[in-house]
């Protein structure tokens, strides 16, 4: 198991899941930078499965649906799964309305979604 | 309570999205919003900005206006650029298109703007700019659960 943190988002690495445990708001300057950090982490650890942990993230709009919609097509072709977890009522609004729900699976917690894998 | 005005000029970085949309909900906050009133017109105010910064002045830099009005219990909020315009409004409205899906846009940020506020019109000329306009009364619709 692996622990890399940065300034504000941390990431883990168990096996071939990557865990990223978001803090404060998804926008488009956030997710930019995200995109990036994640995908190092996905290409050089070899990941197959992600799990957005949401329980620091109070705000998100279109551009995290964007982020996370991108890293799905990266694990989807290895047969990657994408779950979210730990996700407020406002961003669930923004997950239901995007039609998110139909490609990717929520669980109330990470430990819920590493068992579910 | 009458009307109250405030005009918010900043350069088109990303990371003024976020300081754009809390002086918008902190304007806003007078007329005593729900939580879900204040998350609805941050993310309406988010997509609005971002739009402006993305597709109006992309590689550019510019500036971008927000003119806010309250006028009893309902608010206008206006988002301004000088940018390069919208050739279609009602395509770039429709969900999921989008110009830019190598930027992963998802093409929902009109749908958000249009769902999370009570109306908005978008007024916009090629090479010259676009204004987006939206109003919602806050405490209006107490009854009615949206989503």
């Amino acid at each position: 198991m692996k622990h890399l943190t940065e300034s504000k988002t941390s990431f883990q690495i168990m096996d071939q899941c990557l865990v990223i445990y978001m803090k404060d708001e998804l926008d488009h300057h956030e997710a930019l930078a995200l995109r990036e950090r994640s995908d190092k982490l996905i290409d050089k650890e070899n990941i197959k499965h992600i799990i957005f942990d949401f329980k620091g993230v109070d705000f998100m709009d279109s551009s995290g649906i964007g982020m996370i919609m991108g890293r799905y097509k990266k694990v989807i072709f290895i047969g990657g799964k994408v779950t979210v977890t730990s996700v407020n009522s406002s961003v669930d609004r923004i997950f239901r309305l995007s039609g998110l729900y139909k490609i990717i699976e929520k669980y109330n917690t990470v430990k819920e979604a590493l068992e579910a894998l | 309570m009458g009307a109250n005005e405030m005009t918010l000029e900043f350069d088109s970085k990303s990371q003024n999205e976020s300081f754009a949309r809390l002086v918008v909900a902190a304007f806003t906050a007078r007329l005593n919003p729900t939580i879900e009133e204040i998350a609805d017109i941050k993310t309406a105010v988010s997509e609005a900005v971002t739009n402006a910064i993305i597709h109006g002045y992309g590689k550019e830099e510019g500036k971008i206006q927000i003119k806010c009005r309250t006028l009893d219990q309902e608010l206008m909020v206006e988002v301004i650029d000088q940018g390069v315009g919208i050739e279609d409004i009602e395509k770039a409205k429709e969900p999921m298109y989008t110009t830019r899906p190598e930027w992963e846009r998802s093409g929902m940020g009109f749908v958000f703007m249009e769902t999370f506020m009570d109306s908005l019109e978008v007024e916009s000329q090629v090479d010259k700019g676009t204004t987006i306009r939206m109003k919602k009364k806050i405490g209006g619709d107490k009854g009615e659960k949206r989503g």
